[in-house]
């Protein structure tokens, strides 16, 4: 609705329509025009003649109708837009036209066959490093907020060792696990049934020891976060959903964990870009990766700086592309938080060029 | 004093319920317009205890099928506590509490009460309604979703059987066209009767109610009560924690009236309001009216008037404790 406070442009818009000019309307003084006063509004509860609306008569029904909502101008924000934009302009100016950078050897190898294979690598690392990152980490998380001492201090116990130890050491010792325990049995005790017998070697590739130590260590940071998300959750939720009779399982997973995403996810997402990027660690073990692939190749060809530009500009377009399903995950889980989502940057697009009205307050 | 025998009597499982045989996937409601029978709940030498303060001091209630009661009393009395016990969100310390003969928490075997495990406990609560001081609606579910929910997880209905009861039990409660909106979009007033709409989805036998309306502008206070007005004509059991002393005479079959955790006097309205016993219960009754539903005989009272009109309950929304009497000595 209208309200006294914001400009109405009728004097400027609608002159030709009629003797009445908008200006009456201006001259309204602020607070005095209540147009849309809630109706039993306190202040007004013992004030004789309720119903004061009808002798006010400074504003007509045909003005009424008339009325257009300017929207409040920003002049400041302009001006600080210019600045940054002149500002983000010189930056590139220098980017694109400094030779040194060698736009043309990144062009050249930004798609190269070994490029797109070490991205798919960092990529596949990053998926099955996650997955068991947050799986592990939810299942920890629950663990540790578990009634049975027991299972709390498991829990408590595996975070505190795997967030105490360098994740680069972590990585060097699950590779390494084959001079540790040079065979790895797999048996039913008690009897010589042997289900699995193997050489740690064989079993201990670069790859595992990558989704092992990126994952474990990952898991303990994701059970304090999602833990902590799960706290934030009001405890009468929990409490309105025992009384419903709702099974545990259906409460932490259907009634807490949905809300505690809105704290989990800014912070998950911190973790997982994180990760995408900390994937470069595993060059110690001559994985393959994004990086390690870009070092082979500034190795022989000494274009180190482009090199690095192609691994970087990568990187990027990663993060981009999950800083936009970031947007739009942590905008479902505000379903309900909110008492009304903010339009997607999309929408607010079509709503400027489409000039279709933003708000309900504007008179169509 | 009521026969223990019918403490003793164990009532079979109710149909549907999950601890009963695989419920299945058809389980069936009764339609929202078909009164639900009411439970018989006796309270008997219940104490609490919190380390060394002693909340409940031994309460004997027994509450007839269909009845409603209304207890009144201070802040601190307990009441939240014996609601809270009764459907063991809150263990007792000693004593026992039962709902048509079935002890809640406990299987009795003889003269040995076995403490149940999580599920049986739940299949309990199931029987039992409750609805909060503040709501506790899932902000996360829109209000259908509110009300369909415990049906569909803790009795395994379908989805589609659950929303459609849900629609008539938010109809019930004159929401039909806010089904779809999350709670923050409802007034407190609305998130309250879906909060009513919810606990009646499970079909209770008796239903609590813990200060439903000391967290609503006194505008609000009226929708709620007419809700609950109209079930106390259905045949359910009713236990209301209340501050709304004419709503109490209004409705309640039996008024039971706590002090630091025993029950002082307990009687029809026309007594325990009207003609109390005791000089405990009369000043209390006394402070409460005279900030609230006293006849108004002096000029009425202005706006900024904190006791105004519609009494202690009347506490603005953002601020959810309300103060009982005792608070403002
Ligand atoms: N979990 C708890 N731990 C310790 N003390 C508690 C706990 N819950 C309640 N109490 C105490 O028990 C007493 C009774 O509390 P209760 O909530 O039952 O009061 P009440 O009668 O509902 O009061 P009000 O009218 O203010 O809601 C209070 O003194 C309170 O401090
Ligand atoms: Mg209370």
């Amino acid at each position: 609705m209208t309200s006294s406070v914001v400009t109405h442009d009728s004097a400027r818009r609608a002159p030709a329509s009629g003797a009445a000019s908008g200006a009456d309307v201006m001259s309204c003084p602020p607070g005095t025009a209540p147009l849309d006063a809630p109706e039993g509004a306190p202040s007004d509860g013992d004030r004789p003649g309720r119903g004061a609306r009808a002798s006010l008569g400074v504003v007509s029904d045909e003005e009424l109708a008339r009325l257009r909502v300017v929207p409040a101008r920003h002049p400041g924000r302009i001006v600080l837009a210019v600045l940054v934009g002149l500002l983000a302009a010189a930056v590139l100016w220098s980017f694109v036209t400094n030779p040194r950078w060698e736009w043309g050897v990144v062009a050249q190898w930004f798609f190269a066959e070994s490029i797109i294979r070490g991205l798919l690598e960092t990529l596949k690392l990053t998926v099955l490093a996650g997955a068991l990152g947050f799986g592990l980490g939810l299942v920890l998380a629950l663990m540790r907020l578990s009634k049975s001492s027991l299972i709390s201090s498991v829990s408590w116990t595996f975070s505190w060792i795997f967030r105490s130890t360098p994740l680069l050491v972590q990585l060097l010792l699950w590779y390494n696990l084959g001079y540790l325990y040079e065979r790895i049995t797999l048996g039913v005790p008690l009897t010589d049934v042997t289900l699995v017998d193997t050489r740690t070697s064989d079993l201990m590739t670069p790859m595992l020891a990558a989704i092992l130590g990126l994952g474990l260590h990952q898991a303990a940071y994701a059970a304090e976060l999602i833990r902590g998300g799960i706290l934030s959750v009001d405890q009468g939720q929990l409490e309105a959903a025992s009384a419903l009779g709702i099974p545990a399982r259906d409460r932490s997973l259907r009634i807490v964990l949905p809300q505690a995403m809105r704290a989990i996810l800014p912070t998950a997402f911190n973790e997982i870009i994180g990760l995408v990027k900390g994937t470069s660690i595993v060059y110690v073990l001559a994985h393959a990766e994004l990086f390690f692939t870009v070092q082979l190749i500034y190795g022989r060809t000494q274009q180190v700086l482009p090199m690095l530009l192609v691994a970087t500009v990568w990187y990027v377009v990663i993060t981009s592309a999950l800083s936009i399903g970031q947007y739009y995950i942590e905008r479902h889980y505000s379903k309900g938080a909110v008492r009304t989502l903010p339009p997607t940057p999309l929408q607010r697009l079509r709503a400027r060029f489409g000039r279709r009205p933003v708000t309900a307050g504007a008179p169509a | 004093m009521s026969p223990l025998t019918s403490l003793l009597r164990r009532t079979p499982a109710r149909a549907g319920a999950p601890g009963a045989a695989a419920p299945s996937a058809g389980a069936t409601l009764p339609s929202a317009d078909a009164p639900s029978r009411g439970g018989l709940v006796e309270i008997r030498g219940v104490h609490k205890a919190f380390g060394d303060l002693e909340v409940l001091r031994g309460i004997d209630l027994t509450i007839e099928p269909g009845e409603v009661t209304v207890i009144l009393g201070p802040s601190g009395s307990g009441k939240s506590t014996l609601l809270r016990a009764i459907n063991h969100l809150e263990p007792v310390t000693s004593g026992l509490i039962s709902v048509d003969g079935e002890v809640i928490g406990y299987r009795r075997d003889g003269d040995l009460l076995h403490e149940l495990r999580e599920p049986e406990v739940l299949r309990q609560r199931t029987a039992i309604g409750m609805v909060f001081q503040s709501f506790n609606l899932f902000a996360h579910m829109t209000a259908l979703a509110n009300v369909a929910e415990a049906p569909r997880r803790a009795l395994g209905v379908n989805r589609k059987e659950a929303e459609a009861q849900a629609r008539e039990l938010l109809a019930l409660v004159g929401l039909s066209e806010k089904e779809g909106a999350y709670p923050r979009q409802l007034s407190g007033g609305q998130q309250q009767r879906v909060a009513i709409a919810r606990a009646l989805a499970l079909r209770p036998k008796v239903l609590l109610f813990d200060e439903p309306t000391s967290a609503l502008d006194p505008e609000l206070v009226e929708e709620v009560l007419s809700v609950i007005r109209s079930l106390a004509s259905a045949g359910t059991t009713l236990v209301i924690v209340t501050h709304e002393i004419s709503f109490a005479r209004d409705v309640a079959d039996t008024v039971v009236f706590m002090d630091q955790g025993r029950i002082v006097e307990q009687g029809p309205p026309a007594q325990v309001i009207d003609h109390p016993a005791h000089e405990r219960t009369r000043t209390f009754l006394q402070r409460v009216r005279t900030g609230a539903d006293a006849p108004v005989d002096a000029e009425p009272a202005g706006p900024a008037d904190p006791s105004g009109p519609a009494g202690p309950d009347a506490s603005p929304a953002d601020h959810p404790r309300s103060h009982s009497p005792e608070d403002l000595r």
